[in-house]
């Protein structure tokens, strides 16, 4: 699963460079633009299972009934485990961090998914609560 | 005047008096609101955005004032309770009174993490993780896992040492003494230990485990060293700095506090030593 959409993600990247190429040899279509900004400051997509979760990063695009915690913090990008969305955020130097472990900054938002749902042990991710 | 004292040095009536009146703002609602008011603010702190909690220069003077409210709603309870602290760099094993059933409880058990002894153990019926981000509702912990180590104390006398307050960009990237002792740079400090406490420590929603208050009230009253320390240093930035609580400004959420304010802790409380 994660291959496929690893290739997937490429094929954004490349077309996304081809845009901007061709922006520079003529006039830059917005999105041509946006799009390499994008991807440049946001990383991969990734959907996989992890110890029996489904966990999904990628661009978030502020729809939805979470309401984009993401674009919340202009990080646009969101993280899900087992379709609930796991607020996540990302540091000055790139790394990452979530509410689950925000004093630890790791390498990319899978890392920080990963460890996520080891730190849950199959408890499900909610809202908060304020019960 | 409220004497700050290191956790160790407590008496059993000192620790009972301290739990009796945690467990009694946790029934009233009390406590909770405090752990809502931390994590809207840990969720919402951001590098290249508003930032007032956390990494950003705020982050000690916004915490001393959120103790400050802590402790102050402790004595409604109880006047003669005052928040002790927790030296990282001299209890630093499970194996601390601190730890012990008679204060904090300990460590989580393997399973599932759950803290099972003390009195916050979720058994015990009167410590309930309301507000939380899954689905479990019982303190959990998991002291020291995976080998990690507490500060020491050559590595806090390393940050101690360090001259200028903030530096910019004034956020988690910053060079400079509060980005240091905040953690996200360099040796690491407290973050590193809100990391070694593991389970609800580790969390935007980290006041759920008691132990935040007197990890909190150490990392205070370093900064009270530090000041000693260095006595023509003072807070950075002075003014005019976007998204940044400059010296003057006011502290979201109480808006009526500034950093400066919040400088000379002694209008407040003591410590147990001369810093």
């Amino acid at each position: 699963m994660s291959r496929i959409t690893r290739r997937r993600a490429l094929g954004v990247a490349a077309s996304a460079a081809a845009g901007l190429a061709a922006g520079r040899a003529l006039t830059a279509p917005a999105q041509a633009v946006a799009a390499p900004a994008h991807l440049g400051a946001g990383p991969e997509t990734f959907d996989e299972i992890v110890m029996g979760r489904r966990i999904q990063g990628g661009p978030s695009h502020g729809d939805g009934h979470h309401g984009g915690h993401g674009a919340e913090h202009g990080s646009g990008y969101s993280v899900r485990i087992d379709g609930e969305e796991l607020h996540v955020m990302r540091n000055a130097d790139g790394t990452w961090i979530s509410v689950i472990n925000h004093y630890e900054p790791l390498a990319t938002p899978r890392a920080v998914a990963r460890a996520a749902v080891r730190e849950l042990q199959g408890a499900p991710l909610v809202p908060v609560a304020t019960a | 005047m409220t004497v700050r004292k290191n956790q160790a040095q407590l008496t059993a009536t000192e620790k009972r008096r301290f739990v009796d009146a945690l467990l009694e703002l946790k029934r009233t609602g009390q406590y909770d609101t405090f752990v809502t008011t931390h994590n809207a603010f840990i969720m919402s702190d951001t590098d290249n955005g508003d930032r007032v909690g956390h990494r950003s220069p705020s982050f000690l003077p916004w915490h001393r004032r959120f103790l400050l409210q802590f402790e102050q709603a402790l004595q409604a309870v109880d006047p003669a309770v005052a928040l002790p602290y927790w030296d990282w760099t001299v209890a630093r094993t499970p194996r601390a009174s601190l730890w012990a059933p008679d204060f904090l409880g300990g460590t989580g058990r393997a399973r599932d993490g759950q803290v099972m002894d003390g009195p916050f153990a979720r058994t015990g019926n009167r410590w309930t993780i309301s507000v939380r981000v899954d689905g479990r509702d019982y303190l959990r912990r998991a002291l020291g896992a995976g080998g990690r180590q507490l500060p020491t104390r050559a590595e806090v006398d390393s940050v101690l040492a360090m001259e200028t307050y903030d530096m910019p960009p004034w956020n988690s990237a910053s060079d400079g003494f509060r980005n240091h002792l905040e953690g996200w740079r360099g040796a690491n400090l407290h973050n590193r230990v809100h990391v070694w406490v593991g389970g609800h420590m580790a969390t935007g929603a980290s006041p759920n485990d008691p132990v935040f208050w007197l990890h909190h009230a150490f990392i205070d009253k370093l900064w009270a060293d530090w000041q000693a320390r260095h006595p023509r240093s003072t807070y950075l930035p002075a003014a005019g700095t976007p998204d940044v609580v400059d010296l003057n400004d006011t502290m979201r959420p109480w808006n009526d506090v500034t950093p400066a304010d919040m400088l000379d802790h002694t209008r407040h409380y003591t410590y147990d030593t001369a810093a």
